[in-house]
């Protein structure tokens, strides 16, 4: 089939940018998106054009670091679906298809596609743990884990960072993603020690990386390619919320030694 | 040059506690001074580095992808292996040794793989304590399966996403120790040299992914976890960006290559559907448990899946192995699969590939059970394929998965280089000729969590730290070096694009040097590859400049280096005239087709040494010992 891009192309940080405009002849169906971008960029190598610059790894749908807007939908918009495992059997001849980077103040571009997301890293340093040193920890089976709480648990676990979330959302929110992790680890009787300080971390985190608030609109659910629920941001408005109305100023008496 | 294995002496059961207590400690008020460079961010070098860092050290780690989280140690799928015996099975640590040195066939150091199996039960301790979301049963304790071969219960899961939780249990303690100060991460920033001053690791030069800007950081010990190689066979289920090119230029300053030969083939991946396929993907191989491999018994036929009777049916792995039938280990299983599609059984399209039919345990145990255990494998399927497994069988094909070679390391997991340490599937040292399954993610974390962080201390505790200046000759000569390689290949101006070059390298290195090998196709594929790297230097073709985000340049300077290393690879597999585990030379083989060892003379690893450019890589054998499990001709029969 033949298509034809119009691909958001900027050199760095500081330039304006501007879509380009590519035919792409000769895509076969079971090319994966990526795949097709592949042969693109060999195709302007060899005329001597810039190739486009696109982060990925896998290809396999969960190192979270591919990630596109296509036609207004992150990821393309296919349930459960990253852009490395879109197919282009979705796609058919004649198809005008619209390629931007995530759009979100604390996501900067780095170059045509390719976005800076070390936000999400912030958040989690900030409190996205528990905290056990190597070494220090109990045989695995000491603590049982209800099986519906692990199952729960592995659920929000399953986010991969990619940030589709935040460029779904109308407010460019990190809701879904911070939720994630709060609701991943307060499933846990494991994460239940840190889990006002966590909720509280996280949260001043996410709105200091300049992350706008949810509007519970729930284009992050839809967007998302491992389907986490809006539960999560539930569960983490709730544990944000009793912490916030319980915290207490950190006390500490210096010891006796 | 003599290797010193270092490997204590005495009863194996004692032998890590023994080492452990003559290790000298740095005290901790001296832990900050020490300034630790850790290479890449997955199981081995994130659990590392967060380790060293909660010790106190001064840590700085660095990685090419965008963030730590990304390594591809995420994409494991299946399990994790540890000798707790929770299902009172008869599992126990020298049972998890035993068959990881059997598996290995007998071409792994015992006392290393013996230290694997006793950490193994910390190991899924600290992850529970993380938070990883172990699969559980009922009663709330942990689950495990059953997997690759194994006949005791000891591979904890979580759903088919293993790799990733134990990752992102590792990236969260990262986290929280570059939160609390201790480690600095330096996201998409690549090595391309190591600083060696007065036969010691002193550093690293780096380039900045993100504007080219080529750095020197000093340190007083370099951990080297940066991953395998299994991309120098350009189509493998590794990450695109997976490269050899840290322990590569480590070689190429004095670190010696142990038996680069050793290439793992995963029998369970999803075939290759074209000329532009990019990567290949795996499918877990726990699916071997419920799921039977078969083709037809006529070559040829091409009637799909559900008209070929029973009886006109081969399951040629239950057929040829009945008491571990679909579950032979990995090397066994993948070149059944190639026997019989090179002899015209082969299904799909391309006629490379094999049935792996779930009919019958949906029969048995009903759909929904199958959704519990492999619903999101079966949706992956789907999604690549666009068939659906649950009413027509997968197809599968061998691919590239796993290199078990690596730099050597000592037990101390200290390269030929002092102050070099390397982790992981980037070293040589605990899967010997081929890799259980659910056991590279035990290795990573082992080496990363509870070995480097005693080992380390004992270096640093005999080693001064002292102040480099930038313009040191070693450091000035490395970062020349890193600069003249990229203004190389940027000023090369040729016709042909990375990709193109790699494509052809990998073809090479896959036909003659991959399932299967002889010695002619080796000669000629070495001689191969010498012909097609000049013609990559001469002739490739790299847009844009350094100083910016340029994802050509940097899959240049990849390649390049998997040229070399594809060449030693060949070389030795060709001096290794035995079959022993993922290395098959067909003229080494039983009268059923089995791999042949060649103990008295081949029971060694094979270390090579840089020698210059053009020159001829040398060759230092460490001679491996028995004294616990005596080599056998493996047997799955």
């Amino acid at each position: 089939m033949k298509l034809t891009l119009h691909v958001w192309r900027q050199k760095n940080a500081r330039d304006r940018g501007r879509m380009v405009r590519y035919e792409v002849p000769g895509v076969n169906e079971h090319m994966s998106f990526l795949e097709m971008l592949d042969v693109l960029n060999e195709r302007l190598i060899e005329k001597g054009d810039d190739p486009i610059a696109f982060d990925h790894d896998c290809r396999e749908g969960i190192c979270g670091m591919c990630g596109m807007m296509i036609n207004g939908k992150a990821h393309g918009g296919f349930k459960g679906t990253t852009v490395c495992q879109l197919h282009m059997r979705h796609f058919k001849d004649g198809d005008e298809i619209y390629l931007e980077p995530w759009r979100a103040a604390a996501f900067p571009v780095i170059k045509d596609l390719a976005v800076d997301r070390l936000a999400f890293d912030r958040i989690i340093a900030a409190g996205g743990f528990i905290s056990v040193p190597t070494g220090s920890a109990p045989d695995g089976n000491a603590i049982p884990v209800r099986k519906q709480d692990a199952d729960l648990a592995m659920d929000a676990a399953a986010c991969i960072g990619c940030g589709a979330c935040v460029a779904a959302c109308p407010n460019s929110a990190a809701a879904l993603f911070v939720g994630a992790k709060i609701s991943h680890l307060a499933h846990l009787p494991q994460g239940q020690a840190e889990r006002d300080r966590r909720a509280l971390a996280m949260v001043r985190q996410m709105n200091r990386e300049g992350f706008a608030n949810c509007g519970n609109i729930g284009e992050c659910e839809a967007a998302c390619p491992k389907q986490i629920k809006l539960e999560v941001i539930a569960q983490s408005n709730a544990d944000y919320i009793k912490a916030a109305f319980t915290e207490r100023s950190e006390t500490a008496t210096g010891g006796a030694g | 040059m003599e290797l010193i294995s270092n490997a204590p002496i005495g009863p194996i059961e004692k032998s890590w506690e023994t080492h452990k207590f003559g290790l000298k400690l740095v005290n901790p008020a001296n832990k900050r001074k020490f300034k630790i460079i850790v290479v890449g961010s997955g199981l081995a070098g994130g659990a590392a580095a967060a380790s060293l860092g909660e010790l106190g050290y001064n840590v700085h780690c660095f990685c090419f992808q965008d963030s730590p989280r990304r390594a591809h140690s995420i994409a494991a799928q299946g399990g994790i292996n540890a000798a707790k015996n929770y299902h009172n099975d008869g599992d126990s640590v020298y049972r998890l040794f035993y068959d990881t040195v059997k598996g290995g066939d007998f071409r792994a150091r015992e006392a290393n793989v013996y230290r694997l199996a006793q950490v193994s039960v910390n190991i899924i301790d600290q992850c529970v304590a993380q938070g990883v979301p172990f699969a559980r049963e009922y009663g709330g304790l942990l689950d495990n399966r059953s997997f690759g071969g194994a006949q005791v219960s000891r591979t904890f899961y979580a759903r088919g996403q293993t790799g990733q939780q134990l990752l992102l249990g590792a990236y969260q303690a990262l986290e929280r120790q570059i939160g609390l100060g201790a480690v600095k991460m330096y996201p998409r920033t690549e090595m391309l040299d190591v600083i060696v001053i007065d036969g010691k690791a002193r550093g690293i030069v780096t380039r900045s992914l993100n504007d080219g800007k080529v750095e020197v950081h000093f340190g007083d010990a370099v951990v080297l976890a940066t991953g395998g190689y299994g991309n120098v066979y350009y189509l493998s289920t590794n990450a695109k960006g997976c490269n050899v090119t840290a322990i590569w230029r480590a070689y190429k300053r004095g670190a010696l290559f142990a038996n680069p030969c050793y290439t793992q083939i995963h029998p369970t991946c999803i075939p290759v559907a074209g000329d532009y396929q990019s990567k290949l993907t795996l499918m877990s191989e726990s699916l071997r448990n419920d799921g039977r491999i078969w083709v037809p018994q006529q070559a040829g036929d091409k009637r799909n899946p559900a008209s070929i009777p029973e009886g006109e049916r081969d399951y040629y792995l239950e057929r040829r192995y009945p008491s571990f039938g679909n579950l032979v280990p990995r090397d066994i299983a993948s070149r059944a699969a190639k026997a019989e599609c090179d002899a015209g059984r082969g299904v799909g399209e391309t006629g490379l590939g094999v049935y792996l039919d779930f009919s019958d345990c949906i029969k048995r145990l009903g759909q929904q059970k199958i959704v519990e255990r492999y619903g999101n494998l079966f949706e992956m399927y789907e999604r690549i394929t666009g068939e659906n497994p649950y009413e027509v069988p997968m197809r599968i094909y061998p691919a590239i998965h796993y290199t078990m070679g690596g730099l050597w390391v000592d037990y101390n997991l200290m390269s030929t280089i002092p102050g070099l340490f390397v982790l992981g599937e980037a070293n040589f040292s605990d899967h010997g000729a081929n890799r259980l399954g659910a056991s590279a993610l035990m290795q990573g974390l082992a080496d990363g969590y509870f070995i480097i962080p005693y080992t380390i201390g004992n270096y640093l505790a005999n080693t001064k730290s002292e102040n480099f200046s930038e313009d040191a000759p070693a450091a000035k000569e490395a970062v020349a070096n890193v600069t003249a390689i990229t203004k190389k290949l940027l000023n090369a101006n040729g016709k042909r694009t990375v990709d193109s070059y790699h494509r052809e390298l990998g073809k090479i290195v896959w036909e003659y040097c991959g399932m299967a090998r002889t010695a002619a196709g080796l000669t000629k594929a070495a001689s191969m590859i010498a012909e097609l790297r000049e013609d990559f230097w001469k002739n490739v073709r790299v847009l844009g400049a350094n100083e910016e985000f340029n994802q050509s340049l940097e899959k240049a300077g990849r390649v390049a280096d998997f040229f070399e290393l594809g060449e030693l690879m060949c070389i030795d597999a060709l001096n290794r005239n035995e079959s022993c585990g993922g290395h098959f030379r067909e003229e080494y083989q039983t009268p059923e087709g089995e791999a042949m060892r060649d103990d008295a003379n081949y029971s060694y690893v094979a270390a090579w040494g840089f020698q210059g450019a053009g020159r001829p890589a040398s060759l230092t054998k460490e001679p491996l010992a028995f004294n616990y499990v005596k080599p056998s001709q493996r047997s799955y029969k």
